[in-house]
């Protein structure tokens, strides 16, 4: 469109660099016409649109909002990049532009996995690893879940609870080793409580953070009709909590495997710990790869888990899931 | 021309040119799978045009109106409009973690807090400027979201239900302001919304959408302020509702 008098894009210092366009009206006699009506408040004396159209000025309006993407591109592009890393690997290993000391093809960490699986290890210490996991983080996991609710829910349980859970967030979990060691010795009881120790951490914090978050006024209403107590806490607080609960549990399921990894370095013979630690003492870059392998699908695996779960415990939130 | 002149302006002012147009749709479709809201919609809006589209709720009302803000993209057809255009909408999206001023001018730099303090005053919240906006009532917040759209001189004022919202008392205050802001800065006006008495209140025109395409598109040649007690203001409020499908008893 040609369009003369009004074409100019309305700058936003415009508004400020021309004093008296602002004042009362008939008193801007002054104004030159080539931008009727454009201060912040025009006066109503002013009315020269003379435009050489109908339509000077008009503009299609710019789409401010988000274009759907196409399903299919949106996939590609989410494995695209995984997969180019992956290739970039296998290129620069067959190459000979990863030096295998520094990074094993994937061929030899292939041969690895395939060895490790033909012994029946794999399967052993997946199993082992994945009971210690998931024993900590329901124990843990639990116990920040109640903590995170009790705190959100009332003033008491925040008082009690809020201060010794903050200066536990600043512990590293991992200078509790020694201490658990000496309570607890170096077998199965340690290990699945320094799981729990850190896995109950985020799951407070966040918890509290989804509870604090509810809208209060729903919980006012369901107060108001007679809910209390637990009935409150799993009837209403707790779903409308439950996005940031599953976000905790995304988090206490990745750091549960960080505790993991301390747990099984020592006294373990068993375990996706114990064998980052054999690689580390044999020198097999290949294993160690392996081993990261194995922890990148574990985090798959848990994503997907708590993505299915997300689905199947929020049907009122359709597909929309926190990332 | 009836909708370019209102009685109350404070000077007449000159007629806009003729076919001086705000906003020109044509042609205009848009579906939600397989629901077609917006069915070949041909729309003209004059500068300084007050018009009130009526419609029931699900009709597509809203979603022209996102159209012409640039929320939506249309599915066909052509849609023109004036290049400065500021929305309200029905609740008053502030940001909570800016002070009232701050919210007005959103986008603008400091400089515009002057203008930012007027447009506050217009709306009669002088000296709200440092408060926040989670203190604020309903009305005084919907106030404030009209001082942000005004304050950027617009063209084209889209208005999505902003009364709709608010207790009786507060919304018939707010449409005075309104009727008295848009007379005094000429804005063109899109008012959606879907009470009868409001858009034959405001408006220098009113068409109601249903099924996909504008049923009635009427000039209210009335002169301001109007009563809603008035014999020809209960005679277009009666066509309206017929329209709307509303069967009202005669009085």
């Amino acid at each position: 469109m040609i369009a003369v008098t009004l074409e100019r894009v309305h700058a936003p210092d415009e508004t400020a660099n021309r004093p008296g366009t602002e004042a009362l009206p008939g008193s801007e006699v002054s104004e030159t016409a080539t931008q009727p009506g454009s201060g912040a408040f025009p006066g109503a004396g002013v009315s020269e649109r003379t435009g050489p159209g109908a339509l000077s000025g008009l503009e299609v309006p710019r789409y401010l909002g988000s274009r759907r993407r196409p399903p299919l591109l949106s996939a590609g592009v989410r494995i695209g990049v995984p997969l180019l890393l992956l290739i970039a690997w296998w290129y620069g290993s067959s190459s000979g532009r990863i030096p295998p000391d520094v990074l094993a093809a994937p061929s030899s960490v292939l041969d690895a996995l395939r060895e490790l699986a033909a012994t029946g290890q794999l399967a052993e210490y997946l199993l082992a690893s994945a009971q210690r996991a998931g024993l900590g983080v329901l124990v843990g996991g639990g116990i920040g879940l109640l903590l995170g609710v009790a705190a959100g829910i009332s003033a008491l349980g925040e008082e009690l609870v809020d201060p010794t859970m903050q200066m536990m967030r600043a512990v590293p979990f991992l200078a509790l080793v020694p201490l658990f060691i000496s309570w607890f010795g170096v077998g199965e009881t340690f290990k699945i409580v320094l799981i729990a120790v850190s896995a109950a951490i985020p799951m407070y914090a966040y918890t509290y953070l989804g509870v604090r978050n509810v809208d209060r006024k729903v919980v006012e209403a369901a107060r108001g009709f007679g809910l209390r107590g637990h009935r409150l806490a799993l009837g209403v607080v707790i779903p409308s909590a439950l996005p940031s609960i599953l976000m905790a549990l995304r988090i206490s399921l990745s750091v549960s495997l960080t505790g993991l990894i301390a747990a099984e370095q020592i006294g373990a013979t068993e375990g996706i710990g114990y064998l980052v630690t054999l690689a580390q003492q044999y020198f097999r870059i290949d294993y160690m790869v392996l081993c990261i392998l194995i922890y990148a699908v574990l985090g798959l695996v848990f994503d997907a888990a708590i993505r299915l779960v997300e689905r199947l415990a929020m049907p009122w939130r359709g597909h929309v899931v926190a990332r | 021309m009836s909708g370019g002149v209102r009685v109350g302006e404070p000077s007449t002012g000159e007629e806009p040119g003729a076919g001086d147009l705000a906003v020109r749709v044509t042609g205009l479709r848009k579906a939600f799978g397989a629901k077609t809201v917006l069915d070949g919609i041909d729309l003209e809006i004059r500068r300084g045009e007050f018009f009130a589209l009526l419609g029931p709720s699900g009709t597509g009302k809203t979603t022209l109106l996102r159209i012409l803000a640039g929320l939506e993209l249309p599915d066909a057809g052509t849609v023109l409009a004036a290049r400065r255009r500021t929305t309200v909408y029905q609740e008053p999206r502030l940001i909570p973690a800016r002070r009232v001023l701050a919210n007005v001018i959103l986008g603008l730099p400091s400089t515009a807090r002057e203008a930012g303090r007027r447009a506050l005053a217009e709306v009669g919240l002088d000296g709200y400027g440092g408060t926040w906006p989670a203190t604020l009532s309903g009305g005084e917040a919907q106030r404030v979201a009209l001082a942000r759209a005004l304050v950027r001189d617009p063209e084209v004022l889209l208005l999505d239900e902003p009364f709709a919202a608010l207790d009786a008392l507060t919304r018939l205050q707010m449409q005075e302001l309104v009727a008295e802001l848009c007379a005094r800065h000429r804005p063109a006006v899109v008012l959606v919304t879907h009470d009868v008495d409001e858009a034959v209140r405001l408006a220098d025109r009113v068409a109601v959408l249903r099924e996909g395409a504008l049923a009635v598109d009427k000039t209210i040649d009335l002169p301001h302020p109007r009563h809603r007690d008035g014999p020809s203001f209960a005679d277009h409020r009666r066509l309206f509702l017929s329209h709307l499908g509303v069967v009202t008893a005669s009085h």
